[in-house]
């Protein structure tokens, strides 16, 4: 067995930390340990959290991890900010609300840029998840970059969703636009010691009416005031109990392949992607292409068909 | 893929001025790096398990309060103990010129006082990351 997934099997913080440098860097030495880590996760929690920038989601998973520590429960944190599209460069500011956790040897914390993905993850998370996991992690949460309404990639990894809003955030043709609105297995309305708390609640209330008509399961709405810490205790068993539900109805055996499923065509898409833009020659020829395109001498099409066809045959 | 940089900016000890890491922050960002923020009032050890935990090559400890000839030490050694003594290290804020010396003997690579433009620190980093 390779030294450093057997290292992460046991636990090493640093090992760990290395491994999750490697899928971020795309590393060749990435599959080989992956191999290992793969047959030795499944067994932790996923739990993603999503929402607004500025909601408390950092603040949030702060607590909900203390909660869990207290049940003894091994946490690891994937948290999730923006890289700029122009420098490449990125700010990653959540571990600042979760100081509180930092030298517990119980949570590992690791935060990550998006590098280019959008849809609310990081393209690595899917292997840091599955590193956490087989490094016998209990619970993984993942906090996503700050959404707008339509980053809901978070469903394809979480067991259970949550996604946070506070008061003040729309009327009620906000709750019943598509995307985001539509992804959450527990709704928390942070930030409620906040003025409009009831009107958002009450909003919320009858979106949930609305789409939960004919399912055997209501989506509930968690009242959290995460910097004092009230209504966590609440979250933590409305997400257990949303995962005994997942079991008892066996979607979670659906969620789960799902979820394999999209780190597979992850994989493939960045696979593919680096053939084409970094491998030298191929780098070369798409260059040259963009320019005929920008002349109009090529139209992107044809490009495209070109471009594949040569990975293709 | 290219690897990018990743830097620690902490902030040790008990000042709670955070305006000039901030700043230093922002220009490493724009500089291309991975900024990971650390918030006030860190300890060596949580520094330390920070830059365990987030695998970075670089930490850029501020501090005004005119404890660095212990508190930066402090990370060197700790770093070194754990076996992380490539990380560079570099340090900002109120620093006396006489004290530098004895900062660098203690794995402090770059000391960055008053005046000093964002591009040093950033042109800085660049050359002495170990990659």
């Amino acid at each position: 067995m390779s030294n450093l997934a057997s290292k992460v099997l046991k636990g090493d913080p640093m090992s760990i930390a290395r491994l999750i440098s490697l899928a971020e860097n795309n590393s060749s030495e990435l599959a080989d340990e992956m191999r290992v880590i793969h047959k030795h996760s499944g067994k932790a929690y996923v739990v993603g959290v999503t929402g607004v920038m500025g909601s408390g989601k950092s603040t949030l998973i702060c607590e909900l991890a203390r909660a869990y520590r207290k049940h003894g429960k091994k946490v690891g944190i994937v948290a999730i900010d923006p890289t700029s599209p122009f420098s490449g460069g990125a700010l990653l500011g959540d571990r600042v609300r979760m100081t509180d956790l930092t030298m517990d040897e119980g949570v590992f914390i690791r935060s990550m840029g998006t590098r280019g993905m959008l849809g609310g993850l990081a393209s690595a998370v899917y292997d840091a998840v599955e590193i956490l996991d087989a490094s016998g992690k209990d619970v993984v949460i993942i906090e996503t970059v700050g959404v707008g309404q339509a980053e809901v990639d978070v469903v394809k990894i979480a067991d259970t969703t949550l996604v946070v809003l506070v008061p003040g955030l729309g009327d009620s043709i906000q709750m019943i636009k598509a995307g985001i609105m539509e992804i959450a297995d527990i709704f928390v309305v942070n930030k409620a010691d906040r003025p409009g708390i009831e009107q958002i609640t009450a909003e919320l209330e009858s979106l949930i009416d609305m789409s939960c008509i004919g399912k055997d399961r209501k989506i509930p709405v968690v009242k959290t005031t995460a910097k004092e810490n009230k209504g966590v205790t609440e979250l933590v068993d409305e997400i257990e109990k949303h995962g005994l539900y997942l079991k008892k109805t066996k979607v979670f055996e659906v969620q789960r392949r799902k979820r394999y499923e999209a780190e597979l065509i992850e994989i493939i898409r960045k696979r593919l992607m680096n053939f084409i833009f970094d491998e030298s020659t191929f780098k070369e020829k798409v260059e040259s292409m963009i320019d005929q395109i920008s002349r109009k001498e090529l139209d992107p099409y044809t490009a495209a068909d070109e471009i594949l066809g040569k990975i293709l045959k | 893929m290219e690897k990018k940089i990743r830097v620690l900016v902490a902030k040790p000890g008990l000042d709670g001025h955070d305006r000039g890491a901030k700043i230093v922050a922002r220009a490493l960002r724009d500089a291309g790096m991975e900024v990971i923020y650390t918030g006030l009032h860190q300890t060596a050890d949580m520094i330390v398990e920070t830059a365990v935990q987030e695998d970075v090559d670089v930490i850029g400890l501020s501090l005004l309060s005119g404890a660095h000839m212990t508190l930066f030490r402090d990370v060197t050694k700790l770093l070194k103990e754990k076996g992380m003594g490539d990380v560079l290290v570099v340090g900002g804020g109120i620093i006396p010129k006489d004290d530098v010396p004895a900062l660098k003997k203690a794995g402090i690579a770059g000391c960055f006082g008053p005046g000093t433009t964002c591009e040093e620190i950033v042109e800085f980093i660049k050359k002495n990351v170990k990659k």
